[in-house]
């Protein structure tokens, strides 16, 4: 992983020092909470609905055990004693007292993390993909450039107050797990023949109010013009992007108004200006950056593991959490493994307890380098475990509540904090997700139903990206209670689809029941090994529909 | 104006005795050294000035919907610029600055005017700000200790034109 060096030190460290001034001028009355209000977003301070919220960056969802450590010292000693991962990669302290966040930041700032622009209409956290530089169909590394990127974007002097916030994430494998066509910007990586590294540049996604997929802007961009193409567009949208209303705010709406090709044109002609300057990339530091993301020193291992066979075959439950949780490796005899938060009842999707922190970083280095990764299905990576390590880690999870081997299916569920937590949620999310999981507890079934995503925002807001789960649940307010609006057949990845909506919402305690019967029908209709988003995108909503509808009625 | 910091030569200082008074209304009367918004900046200069034979005696205010762009053919001839930040929430002056910095290479004044506060002004000198009328309920004393910013600037700047990666050592 990237390693700081002075330079970046530095910035962290005084950084805090800014931050306590600033906290100190808002306890003494000298800022107003209006004038504070974009300093603490800046700073991952939000206020929730009982008191601050703390998003720490986790850039590119990698961290180090140290830094893991670090964060489940804050879950104890700051907050309730678990912290919440977020789809962003990034990680959430919910219950934080102002004074204290100044030690906060300075506690981050020693493992050389911090909370800076992880909110606020600033460039946010850069992301990729949780097996960046582990996974077998990579093309290559996507780290390099998006450390590259976190840096420029970092207290950017002309960015930081952009209309609305801003999302970039890179990939470079062949399926897409970071959710390109969902944010501002979008970078796909890839090399020509010559082996030149180039980027696929998107531009306009975001889910929201009004969810829209990006679009390309450009192709065959070389790699070492993405500083200044990247400054070229977001210079575009500082100038031109919409701010007499928050909705209408984000790079999407101007994109869509002004059509990809005139956009694309305002940003070629400002790019011209700048393309040929400093902002350049160089061999050197791409190197330079580049050599923070060496490959750990592997050991030669078979390829078959005889111990890892015997347990696959002597132990049903490790065998079916392999075939969920475990996924194949560049190097052989190694694989990844993603340690899924999505327990059911003990805990709701993305939290993890101090105590469990300190045993996934103590994983991260007995059984692999030291490393961790936060999917942005909140779920935890550790990406380079021999196999022959896999029952041994697998007995471990299992005994801190972390064996659920459920990865890709239903109960996967990505929930945002919803009503529990959040200021703008109109509805719950956690125990809408908990009473879903309930549902489904029989493992058997569950597995045999396949990769199902679903995905529970508790407001338009959708950080729960709802309109991207094969089934997604939308909390809506009417006349003050809370109800459900289901839709059916989005997607993430290079086929991203956004979901429709299957008809009028329903209240919390139908859910459970509507999301059985439409698995039902799933499984009524499937063909073969069919997964639910190719027989919903075969048959259409019609059968979903009638089935959750006709029984609805009959009940009434 | 009151309440002015002017950086010379890269010093800050508190400047007393600013002559200049910003009218963002269109007033007539208004006589002396004035900062106007740009139709009405225009409406004022005779065809000397506006031909680029003469200076102006009035300086200009960009509005954030306005192209700094627009005073390409008038930068001979202008005392100063002003950016007018209706909001501290809106970021458009800083581009504006840029561009106004390098893409027009202005060397003249440009001075920050509206919601002008503490907590910005490290953002603006680097856009290439060189004068910041801070709001006027504030100190500008206070208002001093927020120009210098971190000491790590990772991108470039108007100021600073190298990214730190052609700066590292």
């Amino acid at each position: 992983m990237y390693h700081y060096d002075d330079y970046d030190r530095a910035l962290v460290h005084e950084r805090v020092v800014q931050f306590r001034d600033q906290v100190q001028r808002r306890m003494s009355g000298e800022l107003s909470e209006e004038e504070f209000l974009p300093l603490r977003l800046q700073n991952g301070l939000y206020m929730q609905k009982h008191a601050y919220m703390l998003r720490v960056a986790i850039p590119y969802g990698t961290l180090s055990a140290d830094q893991m450590r670090t964060l489940a010292r804050i879950a104890r000693d700051y907050d309730r004693g678990y912290g919440h991962f977020t789809t962003r990669q990034n990680i959430q302290f919910n219950w934080i007292e102002l004074e204290q966040v100044p030690d906060i930041l300075e506690l981050l700032a020693g493992v050389d993390m911090h909370a800076i622009q992880t909110s606020g209409n600033c460039v946010r956290n850069i992301t990729t993909e949780a097996f960046a530089g582990v996974a077998a169909d990579e093309l290559l590394d996507p780290r390099p450039l998006a450390e590259i990127l976190r840096q420029w974007s970092t207290v950017n002097p002309e960015f930081l107050f952009l209309p609305r916030k801003f999302k970039i994430a890179l990939c470079s494998a062949e399926q897409d797990r970071a959710a390109i066509m969902m944010h501002d910007i979008g970078l796909y990586l890839y090399r020509d023949e010559q082996g030149e590294m180039l980027l696929r540049v998107m531009v306009g996604g975001g889910l929201g109010r009004t969810p829209i997929l990006s679009q390309q802007i450009r192709e065959a961009l070389p790699w070492r013009h993405l500083l200044s193409y990247v400054e070229a567009i977001l210079r575009v949208y500082n100038r031109w992007g919409r701010r007499d209303n928050k909705y209408k705010a984000r790079i999407k709406i101007l994109v869509k108004s002004l059509g990809i090709e005139a956009f694309a044109e305002e940003v070629e002609r400002e790019w011209q200006h700048i393309k040929e300057g400093p902002a350049e990339l160089t061999d050197a530091e791409y190197l330079r950056v580049a050599s923070s993301f060496q490959p750990p020193p592997y050991e030669w291992l078979p390829d078959v593991d005889l111990t890892l066979d015997t347990w696959l075959a002597q132990e049903p439950s490790f065998a079916r959490w392999v075939e969920r949780n475990v996924m194949a490796h560049k190097v052989q005899g190694y694989a990844s493994v993603t340690i899924s938060t999505k327990p059911g009842m003990a805990a709701p999707p993305g939290d993890v307890t101090d105590v469990q922190m300190s045993m996934l970083a103590h994983w991260a280095e007995r059984f692999g380098f030291g490393e961790l990764r936060i999917t942005h299905e909140q779920n935890i990576v550790l990406p380079d475990i021999r196999q022959r390590d896999l029952y041994a880690l697998w007995c471990a999870a299992c005994e801190v509540g972390l064996g659920a081997p459920n990865v890709g299916l239903l109960t996967d569920i990505i929930a945002c904090p919803g009503g529990d937590y959040c200021k703008l949620a109109n509805a719950k999310s956690i125990p809408i997700a908990q009473a879903i999981q309930q549902r489904f507890l029989d493992l058997d079934y569950l597995h045999d139903l396949g990769d199902i995503s679903l995905n529970i925002s508790g407001c338009m807001n959708a950080c729960g990206h709802h309109h991207i789960g094969n089934i997604g649940i939308l909390g809506v307010d009417k006349n003050g209670s809370e109800w459900y609006q289901v839709t059916l057949g989005g997607a993430q990845g290079k086929a991203s689809a956004l979901g429709k909506v299957i008809g009028p919402s329903f209240s919390a305690e139908a859910v459970p029941a509507v999301i059985e019967r439409l698995v039902q029908t799933f499984v009524e209709h499937r063909e073969a090994d069919e997964r639910f988003v190719e027989t919903v995108n075969r048959i259409g909503l019609g059968p979903f529909r009638e089935r959750v509808y006709a029984a609805a009625e009959a009940t009434l | 104006m009151k309440n002015l910091i002017r950086l010379v030569e890269g010093q800050a200082r508190i400047v007393h005795d600013d002559p200049w008074q910003l009218v963002r209304d269109d007033a007539p009367q208004a006589a002396g050294a004035l900062i106007l918004p740009l139709a009405h900046w225009q409406a004022r200069q005779d065809a000397e000035v506006l031909a680029g034979n003469r200076l102006s005696l009035q300086g200009v205010l960009l509005q954030p919907d306005d192209d700094p762009e627009a005073l390409a053919e008038w930068l001979e001839v202008l005392p100063l610029v002003a950016i007018d930040f209706p909001s501290f929430l809106d970021g458009r002056g800083y581009s504006q600055a840029y561009l106004l910095r390098v893409r027009r290479g202005w060397c003249g004044e440009v001075r920050a005017v509206g919601e002008v506060l503490r907590d910005q002004l490290a953002h603006m000198r680097q856009c290439g700000f060189d004068a910041f009328a801070v709001r006027e309920d504030k100190s500008a004393e206070d208002a001093l200790k927020g120009l210098a910013g971190m000491s790590v600037l990772y991108g470039r700047s108007a100021i600073e034109p190298r990214p730190l990666f052609r700066r590292r050592g």
